[in-house]
């Protein structure tokens, strides 16, 4: 297997990395960590004319944490995020949800934001960008825009991201005060993509009781599923929440199909099962927040 | 159309003109002609192309050489000392059986060089994750597990 010849572009710096990529439009595209792509390319599921390369682009391999959150440079490694304890302690989902992206090997090389312009429907990054309510900033030349994650998920492999476009970082929001997160999925084997997976906040008020309840699901529809249940979860302190009609809620906006992996029902009964226990796990977390 | 990189491959600078398509792991195999890394499924899930890139694994099979022109590549055949000596990793994985055909051992060794270097005694579950992106079909994993402890006995003992 062989990927199929292109041209090939290493840009030095954003500016000159933003001018490639309008001058090759359509038959363009980034290379980042490779990790999605170069797969892609090797199986000869992609044929684009002209790579750009944005490796070199150190400038974009930042991670910081501002007032309002976090934001990830377009060439930050997934093993950047996952190690940062500044990061999990501002935003601990990343970690949470980093730990079952692949493998250690290939979380050296892949990038946060490639995750998401990548756009995999059983990725974990997109279902936490989701959850979380995040955004993702998309450059070309003299103009920057912010797509909110609800826009972000087009489809099946599809983002925002245009042809000529390079997304240059993406924004995580803090946790409100008394909040909890969690991630849970199943998969074939460990590091593998998740038949399911739910990533979870719940959020307390002064008096413990739920104000907050959301998920968004993973391989049960063409983008992460975002669901909100706090009306379900009822208003009630973690431990006498009706944490089983929350599930069905979530079950019920789910639209699963069928594969060689898992049947459409399979997938919808674990994705009830995970968003019980990652509700739970979130909630526990509020509680210690 | 051919460009121009510079690998320092185990420690020897090495001159190529490689086309922007060039995986890495061919580049190692076919332009240098080392051909201890292996290449089994060149999507990156079976681990055996794994290499050391300035000192961290990564899959040679999704790499591109173009991309790392000017960095540290290190092989299996950087492992042993200058000498020819084998490195701790590999004297225990000959020790405990940690190979049958051998086809894996490449990218076990890699791997586990690295996490052993960042984590010198990991615990039974830090292992298992650490070598979760290698797959073995001859030895069952139990024996290269045994492996990757009794190195970090040797290293330190040996330190
Ligand atoms: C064996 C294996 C197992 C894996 N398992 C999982 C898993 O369980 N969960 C998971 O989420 N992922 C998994 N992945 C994928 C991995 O997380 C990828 O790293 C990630 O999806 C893509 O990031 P990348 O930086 O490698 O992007 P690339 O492969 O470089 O790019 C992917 C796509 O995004 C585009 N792109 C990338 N960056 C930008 C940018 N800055 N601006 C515009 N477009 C851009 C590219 O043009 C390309 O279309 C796995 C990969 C492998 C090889
Ligand atoms: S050949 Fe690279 S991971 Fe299988
Ligand atoms: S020893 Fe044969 S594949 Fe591992």
């Amino acid at each position: 297997m062989k990927p199929p010849p292109f041209d090939y572009h290493a840009p030095r710096s954003v500016g000159e990395a933003l001018e490639t990529l309008a001058d090759v439009g359509e038959h363009g595209k980034v290379l980042a960590g490779g990790q999605s792509l170069i797969p892609m390319l090797n199986m000869r599921l992609a044929a684009p004319g002209h790579l750009v390369d944005i490796n070199r682009l150190t400038e974009l391999a930042t991670l910081d944490v501002e007032p309002g959150g976090v934001r990830v440079g377009a060439l930050a490694r997934h093993a950047q995020v996952e190690r940062s304890e500044e990061v999990a302690a501002a935003q601990p989902l990343l970690r949470q949800a980093l730990r079952l992206v692949a493998h250690p090997v290939i979380r050296n090389r892949g990038t946060v934001v490639g995750s998401l312009v990548h756009a995999d429907p059983a990725a974990e990054l997109p279902a936490v960008l989701a959850v979380l309510g995040g955004s993702v900033r998309l450059a070309r030349p003299g103009t920057v825009r912010d797509v909110p994650a609800a826009g972000f998920f087009t489809g099946i492999l599809e983002s925002a991201a245009e042809p000529g476009e390079l997304a240059v970082s993406a924004f995580f929001p803090l946790l409100p005060p008394r909040s909890g997160t969690a991630f849970r999925e199943v998969a074939r084997r460990h590091g593998d993509y998740a038949l399911a997976g739910v990533a979870a906040l719940v959020g307390l008020d002064d008096d413990l009781r739920i104000t907050t309840a959301r998920v968004a699901c993973v391989s049960v529809g063409p983008a992460p599923v975002l669901v909100d249940v706090t009306e379900a979860c009822g208003h009630r302190p973690p431990a006498s929440a009706d944490w089983a009609s929350a599930a069905r809620a979530v079950q019920e906006r789910t639209a699963p199909e069928a594969d060689i992996h898992a049947t459409a029902d399979y997938r919808r009964h674990l994705t009830g099962v995970l968003a019980q226990q990652a509700l739970r796990d979130a909630a526990r977390e509020a509680l210690d927040a | 159309m051919n460009i121009a990189i510079t690998l320092t491959v185990n420690g020897v600078v090495r001159q190529v003109e490689v086309p922007g398509r060039r995986l890495l792991s061919d580049c190692l195999r076919h332009d240098l002609g080392l051909t201890g890394t292996h290449v089994g499924c060149e999507h990156g899930v079976c681990g055996c192309c794994t290499v050391l890139l300035d000192g961290e694994p990564v899959r040679s099979c999704l790499t591109f050489a173009v991309t790392v022109d000017g960095h540290d590549i290190t092989t299996v055949e950087g492992l042993a000392a200058p000498g020819g000596a084998m490195s701790p990793v590999q004297r225990a994985f000959a020790e405990c059986h940690g190979l049958q055909c051998g086809f894996c051992t490449p990218g076990f060794l890699c791997t586990v060089t690295a996490l052993l270097r960042d984590n010198p005694a990991p615990s039974e579950e830090e292992v298992l994750e650490g070598i979760s992106g290698n797959l073995c079909r001859c030895t069952g994993y139990q024996n290269i597990v045994k492996s990757v402890h009794r190195a970090a006995e040797i290293m330190a003992e040996e330190s």
